[in-house]
């Protein structure tokens, strides 16, 4: 899948996860602002990393700002980012 | 025995804290809202969610339920499309007519689902076809009554007292019992009222209601105590059971207990209290309640 423009998806709530796709950027980068960056930063950024692969985006830079997001929420806001960046309209 | 249907708790569809909690209330059924809840720009994020959500957790004795988008709507598509292959028991369908309980079910039937039919029926036009809309594919196994948007179709305001619901609130429960499925009341939306929903849901358990909506974890254990039989019930009820048992073998159709004639309604009631009790555990199978 390819972004064709930035996107975004998810809330600043309790227990969820607010994601920034910005395409074109040459290289992937994350960076992540989390409540328990110590504890699960690196988890959450696996995640976010695993579901860039599973959509082939490449290049593109990933702001996350997590208040305690669990695994699937992750997941959820991070594909329905891609494919709003992937859509036309 | 129908599935306990005593609580059905609304969870906002793009709330991933409620969601993952929403096994703690102790509501019976939790119904997972794509529809009211949701704003137009998060439909999506929704569906994702409930779909990364159903592949990551199993809700514990609970009904899962997910109320979607009218079928007037551009958004029931889309919803049907996520969520037909999920692990969910049941699609709550709102503004339900014949034509679109039935499209539910042949989008269901074209990918073998075995998710279930709850009909929300909160249109004036619902009413008066609730027997049908029911009774449209075996696939229906109940009904929600939808106060709020029903008060809009008929141009009356909703009032707490609900005289405005009385001839729906009836009708549909004739309707279910009719039909033998599940009948639920609709939401007592004041949630800082304690006995404005005390006397609700009493109200609604005296016609025929199996339970009740709510939109806030606060009511269910309200709703759960009102819809579960007491002990006194659950006693006499037993007592019933084994008196007739006893008429039985020696040959009496009719028969007293306490002074009072017992006759084949009494006796179906009480199969009707033990059954429930134990579904809720309060008694085992046996019959012996917890505690005696």
């Amino acid at each position: 899948m390819e972004l064709l423009k930035p996107s975004k998806a998810g809330t600043y709530e309790s227990n969820d996860i607010y994601i920034m796709l910005f395409p074109g950027q040459g290289k992937t980068s994350i960076e992540l602002e989390s409540v328990v960056f110590d504890t699960f930063g690196s988890q959450i950024k696996s995640v976010i990393q695993d579901v860039l692969e599973e959509y082939g985006i490449q290049n593109v830079m990933v702001k996350a700002v997590d208040k305690g997001a669990l695994d699937f929420t992750i997941r959820a806001r991070m594909i329905t980012a891609i494919i709003r960046g992937a859509s036309n309209e | 025995m129908n599935r306990l249907r005593r609580s059905l708790l609304f969870i906002p569809g793009n709330s991933p804290g409620m969601l993952q909690n929403a096994d703690v209330f102790d509501a019976d059924s939790i119904i997972i809202d794509l529809e009211d809840s949701v704003s137009i720009d998060e439909k999506d994020s929704a569906r994702c969610l409930l779909k990364e959500l159903t592949n990551a957790i199993s809700y514990q004795n609970v009904e899962t339920i997910v109320r979607v988008n009218p079928f007037e709507t551009k958004y029931y598509e889309q919803d049907i499309d996520a969520i037909k292959s999920l692990g969910i028991d049941t699609i709550l369908l709102p503004k339900a007519d014949i034509q679109s309980v039935k499209d539910l079910d042949k989008r269901l039937s074209l990918v073998n689902s075995r998710i279930k039919i709850m009909v929300l029926i909160e249109t004036a036009l619902g009413v008066e076809q609730v027997f049908n809309i029911l009774n449209a594919t075996p696939r229906c196994i109940g009904l929600m009554l939808g106060g709020e948007d029903l008060c809009v179709d008929l141009m009356c305001e909703r009032s707490k007292s609900g005289e405005e619901l009385l001839y729906a609130r009836t009708r549909v429960v004739n309707a279910a019992r009719a039909l033998k499925k599940s009948v639920i009341d609709t939401p007592f939306t004041d949630t800082s009222d304690e006995e404005g929903l005390i006397n609700d849901t009493i109200f609604a358990k005296n016609i025929g209601f199996n339970g009740k909506a709510s939109i806030n974890p606060r009511q269910i254990h309200t709703i759960n105590r009102i819809f579960t039989p007491s002990i006194q019930e659950i006693k006499y009820a037993k007592r019933v059971i084994e008196a007739n048992e006893k008429a039985l073998k020696e040959g009496k159709g009719v028969f007293s207990l306490d002074g009072k004639m017992v006759d084949l309604p009494v006796i179906k009631r009480a199969e009707i209290i033990m059954a429930i009790a134990k579904n809720i555990g309060l008694v085992n199978m046996s019959g012996d309640n917890h505690g005696n």
